[in-house]
């Protein structure tokens, strides 16, 4: 096992020096890819699932999928330069205090850590004694003890997929230049290839069923809202890639995506509010049991409550992420 | 009703801004966030006067009690800071409407609505919050919606300054999670009064006999970290450079809110880290930093004064004079005493009032003369007097004249000095305040005493409902340059309580 | 320092290693989406660090198996009146004749984390958005470049 560790680590590093070094923007973005890709592999070592999960469809999908996105508006090789004096010495400043810093730090994998010890008795503990049987303590903790932050964690979601929007949002100044701009699309398009068009409808389905399974089987496994959400935007995604744009927004329009982006946040911030109408502080989901469906113990308040804030996260993320390939989309590259 | 206040603060705007999005009138959509900001101020007041009489509030959310959970913490410093911050979001968006109109297109405007929501919920959580990891998303809430806000800006540099903030920024919020990170690993917690209450827990004795922290050498780069990444989000010399630029050619509504707010927070937090969490007895000692803070604040104040007199564009004169601005609370913050940490804090308040009130001066002005340069504001004075006079009197609150609000918070510093019985620094202390007469001096000598410019002749007086904010501030500003009970009372009892928090905290964990 | 620390801390220096690359690539490179690369390198490794702090040796994921879930499940679907008695002290759980011994690596780095690549990811977003932009405006992706160009103007 410390020879796959030791092994990741040098890939990590060398990978890492090489994103920097490449002149080629496109090698550039893949290799970047394969960085966060490597450094999900490493979180499964480390005994993170969830977080692992997530890099590898945010971090290696979403984000190289953005960046392809911009290549293809903008694209050019980058211009070399030199190593720089100034920028080299701050940074091995800096890296060399916190090599310092962790000179007082306790030991890899010691179980004795401050962090382990206290507070005691651990979350686990804790979930497993009020959560009534929800097996992933990461969700427990997500949405419920620390369910708060998992709620600005949503706006900030929002926040990036209102920005995208509003910075690339088709101004007149832009329309005239898809006039101007002579009509390319004469080549073949993917749609014009069989196997592309089948494999792609025959995939989406489960795609889709993936991301809800991911999306409700969080409690139980790894998964929740977030990574759900990137799964289905992702069969969204696969099907404007292939079969354009004009095509996805008549199965999902964009003012639907658009209303379905507030209606997520707001759903998870409404079942804080609900909490507090019923009588109880913020975003307490102990009170949604003995109001709803009182004869049955399941599911118990704290499973409703997590169960509506991942919804929220859920519909928020999917819809952010069909934005924001939207807003990419709809801009012409720049002649 | 009244407990919930805390958490009512964020989460009503929080709620609000997406919903901005469902409405469909943009008139609607106005009318909507306009009363959300002024219920929210509304809120503010109601949570200060319940602090001040009934002392801290802490509020549970989810009724998990901290360390497991998230609470919220209303004591006289933050009750304070969430006042004045959407008091003047409030005003900022009373004052807006016509500015919005002309400056950003008609389909973008219910985005821009929805955004500066949720800029307000962000630097409110980032005020009202007990939870360090908090911070950090709240502060990257407002923060990503202040890089797309600037964006907004006419001029295409607004996208290149807005880009240059993102990444000096994320390097900012990157370096506070660093240090956040290694704090956590120190204590286990990340409840800013549970790691002040471990880290007295870890005081041993070392070899010498002197009283000092297990983990030193962490700790010490968790606080240096932190505070260097607190310092970008405050435009500390000599990391400022992102914000003349960005300041400058964003919308100019966005400039009177973000420049009344934003780094102010961050300097609240910078007071929060050294005095509540780290507190008196360790921060100072951890990190020699002192000094070297009263130093860099020092050549802000100066090099910022010197940049903004040769600047032509008012809004960039503006924005070099709030770097100044800033290394006055900075310096506050670094004399130790309750008299300099109160001068700090009363200047966050007097500060956000002046330059929102200048600002909103600047965007009278770009909506009838549709140009920030000084050239084209000349003989300004007989066309559009009220404006013009409101530049006058709200310089005077800048330059620190008695019986202005500015006058409160540099007296106070000066004050705090002599007590040190630094008078070189005292003195520089004034001189700096003569270096902003200059700037703000130019200006009125444009407007008074020049020819006309064809824009002028071409221009009538600033309309009413942007006038009537603007001078509601410059009241407010000569208000509480006598009546000082609210604003520095206030900031004498804030100072107090973060001053007195080392030694409760020793009571406690006896 | 002797072996067992120097392996203790190796992660963590790789870690810093990796965090140093992303922060030259922001400060030093002058093409706007190799700095792009640059923050989403720098928090990746930050990113790594804390999922590093959560670990414990010989510990498994925080998931707790369908079992012992199930059996604290079954066990507490019969006390729900008596929800205010048993939150607080641990007692409850030593009536318990079952008693869970694995170990269990850091559940919370993990919650902080999953926040903070998102974020992450919100942060790439509205940087791309704002590069296609400059690179309609101004044609160029080159931040000297740009920079000439607003010096040339003004």
């Amino acid at each position: 096992m410390y020879v796959v560790t030791f092994g990741i680590l040098v890939l990590l590093m060398v990978t890492a020096i090489m994103v920097a070094r490449m002149r080629n923007l496109w090698a550039a973005v893949m290799a970047t890819g394969i960085f966060s890709f490597l450094g999900a592999c490493w979180m499964m070592l480390l005994d993170a699932p969830d977080v692992s999960f997530t890099e590898a469809a945010v971090g290696a999908g979403i984000s190289t999928v953005l960046m392809l996105g911009t290549l293809a508006l903008v694209g050019k090789q980058e211009i070399a330069c030199k190593v720089k004096l100034i920028p080299l010495l701050t940074v091995t400043f800096t890296g060399l205090a916190l090599v310092y810093g962790t000179l007082d730090m306790p030991m890899y994998g010691d179980a004795n850590a401050p962090i382990h010890v206290y507070p005691s008795p651990g979350y686990v503990e804790k979930s497993m004694r009020e959560m009534h049987g929800l097996p992933n303590v990461v969700t427990s903790v997500l949405a419920s003890y620390r369910g708060f932050d998992t709620l600005g964690e949503t706006m900030v979601v929002f926040t990036a997929g209102i920005g995208a929007l509003l910075i690339l949002m088709c101004d007149p100044k832009s329309t005239q230049k898809i006039e101007a701009a002579p009509s390319s699309q004469s080549g073949l398009k993917m749609r014009d290839f069989l196997i592309i068009r089948v494999v792609a409808k025959m995939l989406i389905p489960f795609i889709i069923m993936f991301g809800l399974y991911v999306q409700f089987h969080g409690d139980y496994g790894p998964g929740g809202g977030f990574q759900a959400g990137v799964i289905i935007a992702s069969a969204f995604i696969l099907y404007g890639l292939v079969f354009g744009l004009d095509a996805t927004q008549r199965v999902a329009p964009k003012s639907v995506i658009e209303k379905l982006l507030a209606l997520g946040l707001m759903i998870y911030a409404g079942t804080g509010f609900l909490t507090l109408a019923l009588g109880g502080q913020f975003l307490d989901y102990n009170l949604l049991e003995h109001h709803w469906m009182t004869e049955h113990h399941v599911p118990s308040g704290q499973h409703l409550g997590i169960f509506m804030v991942e919804m929220g996260v859920g519909i928020t993320v999917t819809a952010v992420m069909i934005t924001i390939y939207y807003a990419f989309a709809g801009r012409r590259p720049a002649v | 009703m009244r407990n919930h206040l805390p958490i009512l603060l964020v989460v009503v705007p929080l709620i609000a801004a997406p919903a901005c999005l469902l409405l469909g009138n943009r008139r609607l959509i106005y009318l909507f966030s306009l009363v959300v900001a002024w219920l929210t101020f509304a809120n503010s007041l109601r949570l200060l006067a319940t602090v001040l009489v009934s002392g801290k509030l802490r509020y549970n959310i989810g009724n998990w009690a901290p360390p497991y959970g998230i609470e919220f913490v209303a004591d006289p410093l933050s009750a304070f800071v969430a006042m004045f911050v959407s008091g003047m979001a409030a005003a900022v968006l009373a004052y807006a409407p016509r500015l919005v109109e002309v400056e950003i297109p008609a389909e973008k405007q219910h985005y821009f609505y929805s955004l500066y929501l949720t800029c307000l919920t962000g630097l409110l959580g980032i005020t009202l919050t007990g939870d360090l990891f908090n911070v950090f998303v709240f502060l990257e809430i407002s923060s990503l919606s202040s890089y797309a806000l600037i964006s907004l800006g006419k001029d295409r540099r607004a996208v290149l300054a807005s880009l240059q903030y993102l990444f000096i920024g994320s390097i900012g919020a990157t370096f506070f999670l660093i240090g956040v990170g290694l704090l956590y690993q120190v204590t286990g917690t990340l409840n800013m009064l549970d790691i002040a209450r471990r880290l007295q827990e870890l005081e041993i004795v070392n070899g010498q006999g002197i009283v000092m922290l297990a983990s030193t050498r962490t700790l010490r780069v968790a606080l240096a970290f932190m505070t260097v990444g607190l310092g970008i989000k405050m435009a500390v010399f000599p990391v400022h450079k992102w914000l003349p630029n960005a300041y400058t050619f964003a919308p100019n509504v966005v400039t009177c809110l973000l420049a009344a707010t934003s780094t102010k927070v961050a300097v609240y937090v910078l007071i929060r880290l050294i005095y509540g969490i780290f507190t008196l007895e360790f921060s100072f000692d951890l990190l020699p930093m002192r000094y070297e803070l009263i130093l860099l604040s020092f050549l802000g104040i100066f090099t910022a004064s010197l940049a903004a007199i040769f600047q032509s564009d008012v809004k960039k004169i503006l924005a070099y004079s709030s770097v100044a601005q800033l290394g006055y609370m900075v310096l506050g913050v670094n004399l130790i005493s309750a008299m300099g940490l109160s001068g700090a804090i009363v200047h966050m308040f007097n500060h956000a009032v002046i330059k929102g009130a200048l600002f909103m001066v600047v965007g009278c002005f770009a909506l009838r003369l549709g140009s920030v340069q000084l050239e084209d504001w000349r003989g300004a004075g007989k066309r559009l007097p009220w404006t013009s006079f409101a530049w006058v009197l709200a310089g005077l609150g800048l330059i620190g004249v008695p019986l202005t609000a500015g006058f409160i918070s540099k007296w106070t510093l000066l004050l705090a000095l002599a007590q040190e019985e630094t008078w070189f620094l005292a003195g520089a202390l004034v001189v700096s305040s003569l270096l902003a007469v200059v700037y703000v001096w130019r200006v009125v000598e444009v407007l008074y005493f020049g020819q006309p410019s064809q824009k002028v002749l071409e221009a009538k007086e600033a309309p009413l409902s942007m006038l009537v904010p603007t001078y509601g501030l410059i009241l407010v500003m000569m208000v509480f340059g006598f009546w000082t009970e609210y604003s520095l009372g206030i900031a004498q009892q804030a100072a107090a309580t973060m001053l007195e928090t080392a030694t409760m905290l020793k009571e406690v964990a006896k | 320092m002797n072996t067992v620390q120097f392996f203790g801390l190796f992660n963590y220096w790789v870690v810093i290693f990796l965090m140093m690359v992303g922060f030259y690539m922001i400060i030093a490179r002058h093409n706007f989406i190799k700095k792009v690369i640059g923050v989403n390198i720098f928090q990746i490794a930050v990113i790594l660090m804390y999922i590093t702090m959560g670990k414990i040796h010989g510990g498994t994921a925080p998931i707790v198996k369908s079992e012992i879930a199930q059996h604290f499940a079954h066990h507490e679907s019969h006390e729900d009146d008596s929800h205010e008695h048993t939150s607080s002290d641990g007692s409850k759980a030593e009536e318990h004749p079952f008693v869970d011994t694995t170990v269990y690596s850091h559940p919370l780095p993990s919650v902080l984390m999953l926040t903070a690549i998102v974020v992450g990811v919100g942060t790439t977003a509205v940087a791309l958005s704002l590069i296609v932009r400059i690179r309609e405006d101004y044609g160029t992706i080159e931040e000297d470049e740009a920079l000439a160009m607003d010096r040339a103007q003004s």
